[in-house]
């Protein structure tokens, strides 16, 4: 096979991977578009399915904001894994790892605030007069 | 500094057995590597920007000052339709990239011209939806769940902007100057950094509007 002057690999054997990274042989691109058509299924499906709990009476009223989250959550991993292409093999530990360390931070975050924020209020005084 | 001290650093620097790039004796990543690897450094914390964002909505949401209220506000079709834009221009990017892998200029151009016209259509519905609140008085002032709604929003809305402007840059360079590397790798960030906005945006219409539209 002659390799094109501008190639240069987003992957190598036992090495690292780009994130984003994906085969760029002419085999690859039936599977590289297959890929993105079961990314796109399945957000598809998880978003009409945010939609749906958003509306129905069927799922306990308390419980709809919950569900959002969960459904939310599973479409950004689908969004990750067949869009930007991260996964658990070793080519991505460097990738995996940044994500992991910015997931955390974003948890502390966004927790910590609305944690801090609910108690802060929950001690207000109450109004004079 | 003294001698054990360098001696130290020395015996840490002992190459490991693997050969492959970016391990032991292998040398450094391929450049593509590297730059993939930055910009999503870049992208998370961009996301970490955004999730500040969104905590200050959480906790402002309730505030609305008597003014109106997360349900009466939103349209859950204009959010769907902006949705169906955006997830769909993911894929069309996804398409562009796979051209581009294989150097094909025309059906590269072409999703990208898709993935554009969706972030455009996108860019439209959160234009007038805007511009209808600040036009009935419901503008960024009117109370501190507005001026969150607003900023976490807008923010998103300045990303894919600036996002169309890279887009349209990178048309252009693909167009005059091929699928050289420094062109190639341009490209590459662009398409993680519009993956990544189509992430944030999942956040917003499923924890802003759906949960928005349920209280």
């Amino acid at each position: 096979m002659s390799t094109p002057a501008d190639f240069e690999p987003g992957s190598s054997p036992e090495g690292d991977s780009a994130p984003g990274y994906e085969s760029e042989t002419r085999e690859g691109v039936r599977a590289a578009i297959r890929g993105y058509l079961i990314g796109l299924v399945l957000a598809t499906a998880l978003t009409a399915a945010s939609f749906w709990a958003a509306s129905t009476h069927f799922i306990y009223g308390p419980g709809v904001p919950i569900a959002l989250v969960v459904l939310a959550v599973a479409q950004m991993g689908i969004h990750l894994v067949f869009f930007l292409h991260i996964t658990t093999s070793p080519d991505n530990t460097n990738n995996v790892l940044a994500l992991a360390f910015g997931v955390l931070i974003v948890f502390v975050l966004v927790f910590g605030t609305v944690w801090a924020m609910a108690n802060m209020n929950a001690n207000m005084m109450p109004p004079m007069g | 500094m003294n001698a054990a001290v360098l001696d130290h650093s020395h015996a840490h620097g002992t190459p490991r057995a693997s050969t492959a790039p970016g391990h032991g004796t292998g040398g450094p990543a391929s450049k593509r590597i590297i730059v993939g690897y930055g910009f999503w450094i870049f992208l998370i914390s961009d996301i970490i920007m955004f999730s500040a964002f969104f905590a200050a909505y959480a906790v402002l949401a309730p505030a609305t000052a008597d003014g109106p209220s997360a349900r009466q506000i939103f349209d859950p079709t204009s959010v769907a339709v902006e949705t169906a834009c955006l997830l769909l221009s993911s894929f069309t990017c996804g398409m562009a990239s796979v051209a581009a892998g294989q150097r094909n200029q025309k059906w590269t151009q072409l999703a990208l011209l898709v993935t554009g016209l969706l972030g455009f259509v996108f860019l439209l519905l959160e234009a007038r939806e805007f511009s209808g609140l600040v036009a009935r008085g419901d503008g960024p002032t009117r109370s501190a769940f507005l001026s969150a709604f607003f900023t976490l929003v807008g923010c998103h809305g300045l990303h894919v902007t600036a996002g169309l402007l890279w887009l349209g840059t990178m048309m252009a360079q693909i167009y005059a100057k091929g699928f050289r590397r420094d062109i190639q790798h341009r490209y590459f960030c662009f398409t993680l950094f519009w993956h990544a906005l189509d992430i944030i945006w999942v956040a917003i219409f499923g924890l802003v509007y759906l949960v928005g539209l349920n209280l």
